[in-house]
């Protein structure tokens, strides 16, 4: 899984889209994943590394970031 | 090494030069405490949902309102209208205020006489009087409010036959601007048909009549249409002092003042939009008291509010059971509650708070109850901060006919507590059983070992 190349993030959250024109804003846990979304990584690392660092159930995370993964599709924000 | 507290991911697509019809009311505070209590405790003590009443709030209301109108007009009297919540610790707070009881039926009847209630202090409206009834209302000198021609028959055949002397009221129908008009409860003024029934009451032997009543509507939001009606009502009290030289004890100007919630579809909040009590007490009290009655006989005014006396004191609490997405993208919350026991949410977009802290973002949700149907939505667009499951939600503004008009459908209603004026929480409808339902039904002996 990756961010498309062209998408540019900040850290305080906002997302652009040169492709679209759109722009988007995140959460600061959205924008970490994100970040580590600008080099290919898979879901299990995904969900190791933000189970290890937050206080969150695994099974509760893994449907939060799929349904997050989800979103970025759907908003054509990740490679194919 | 300590964990970082966690959030959920989310994005959200910024669109530039548009408000939302939300975004000025998208602040979401925590709503923590209910009065001084804990809504955590309550949940954990109580179990989710809870319906919860201050009995703190539904005394402010009610002096609040008494005050009001006290300070306006010499003779003022208001009666807990049964219907909005007639739960006996709920109406039991009316009564020690000074509230007398309105009724619409005998069960509402007998719950006013077993609350204590003197017979004289009972006010009977509706449609809906049984024989048995009107006999038992008219032994106790109650106030029957006659709705149409065959009560009123019925009521001169039954005065005839048990030597009965009942103190009666009309309840009046008229035009005051409103539409729809509410013209299928009692006698029409425009047309001359209050004016019939008045004689006609006149004319019988045993009853006797000592009031006026109408109640135009409900969640009014024009002033001017009580106006209207007061001066409607004093036109026939003047023609009876005129015409017959009898003077009528009180003029009932019914429910109807509205509630600070938000109706469905409006664009600003109740709170922006909804005339406050003292406006709607001017328009009544300044047409009665310049319609030229002398001052010892000015009627008693009587109200029978109801949403507006009870609805702030109470709320709903809740629990998230889990968020979805749906097929076009939008995001779903499911809560343990839904329009079984919010009834409400069929008429106004509830304020909805979450009862934890939560971080800085938001998003648009629909909160959906657990029932499996497609009619049960709470909200259908809300701003919430991220939700997870098992989180808790408050909802406002509950407390006027969600006790009474709920729906035991699929599932169970749950325990109403009421916070006292010390905080101490007390369970006043206990959270029903299978038992409890049941217990009503019957099986055919050939089903019973089926
Ligand atoms: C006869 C009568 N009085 C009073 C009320 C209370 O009305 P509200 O809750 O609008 O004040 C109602 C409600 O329908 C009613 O029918």
């Amino acid at each position: 899984m990756r961010l498309k190349k062209n998408i540019a993030t900040s850290e305080a959250g906002f997302i652009f889209n040169p492709g679209t024109g759109d722009s988007y804003s995140s959460n600061p846990i959205g924008s970490e994943i994100l970040s580590h979304l600008k080099e290919d990584i898979d879901r299990k690392e995904l969900i190791d590394l933000i189970c290890s660092k937050y206080d969150v159930d695994r099974i509760q995370f893994e449907k939060d970031i799929d349904d997050f993964i989800s979103q970025l599709t759907d908003n054509n924000l990740l490679d194919d | 090494m300590e964990k970082l507290k966690y959030e959920r991911p989310v994005i959200k697509k910024l669109i530039t030069g548009f408000t939302n019809k939300f975004g000025s009311q998208s602040k979401n505070e925590a709503v923590t405490h209910i009065e001084s209590v804990n809504v955590n405790e309550l949940i954990g003590k109580y179990g989710s949902p809870l319906f919860v009443l201050s009995e703190r709030q539904i005394r402010r209301n009610y002096q609040n309102a008494t005050r009001i109108f006290r300070t306006r007009y010499p003779k003022v009297q208001f009666a807990w209208s049964y219907k909005t919540n007639y739960l006996n610790a709920v109406c039991r707070v009316f009564h020690q205020e000074g509230s007398w009881a309105e009724v619409v039926s005998g069960f509402e009847y007998d719950k006013a006489i077993a609350n204590g209630v003197p017979g004289n202090k009972i006010i009977f409206n509706g449609p809906d009087k049984k024989d048995e009834e009107l006999i038992r209302a008219a032994r106790n000198n109650s106030l029957i409010h006659i709705d149409h021609f065959d009560e009123l028959y019925t009521l001169i055949k039954l005065s005839d036959e048990y030597q009965l002397k009942p103190l009666v009221a009309i309840r009046v129908n008229m035009d005051t601007g409103i539409y729809p008009k509410w013209d299928r409860f009692g006698f029409n003024f425009e047309n001359g048909q209050a004016w019939n029934a008045i004689t006609r009451i006149l004319n019988s032997e045993n009853l006797n009549l000592v009031g006026l009543h109408c109640h135009i509507g409900t969640f009014m939001l024009t002033t001017s249409a009580y106006a209207i009606a007061a001066n409607k009502l004093c036109e026939l009290a003047w023609s009876l002092k005129v015409k017959h030289n009898k003077t009528i004890q009180y003029l009932d100007l019914g429910g109807g003042f509205p509630s600070t919630n938000t109706l469905k579809g409006s664009y600003l909040p109740g709170t922006d939009t909804v005339p406050s009590i003292d406006q709607f007490a001017d328009a009544i009290t300044d047409v009665i008291l310049n319609y030229g009655f002398k001052q010892e006989d000015l009627p008693l005014l009587i109200l029978e509010t109801g949403r507006a006396l009870i609805d702030d004191a109470g709320y709903l609490l809740g629990t998230v059971l889990a968020n979805k997405r749906l097929s076009d993208g939008r995001r779903a919350t499911i809560l343990d509650f839904g329009v079984n026991s919010l009834f409400t949410s069929f008429w106004y977009e509830h304020k909805v708070s979450p009862a934890q802290e939560s971080g800085q973002h938001t998003e648009e949700t629909i909160l959906y109850g657990p029932l499996c149907m497609n009619i049960d939505v709470i909200r259908e667009n809300i701003t919430l901060p991220l939700l997870q499951k098992g989180d808790r939600l408050v909802v406002h503004k509950v407390g006027a006919y969600n006790m009474t008009q709920w729906m035991q459908f699929i599932t169970l209603r749950p325990n109403v507590v009421m916070i006292d004026k010390d905080n101490n929480t007390h369970v006043i409808r206990n959270a029903e059983t299978r038992e409890y339902i049941e217990s009503a039904e019957l099986i055919p002996p050939h089903l019973t070992n089926a």
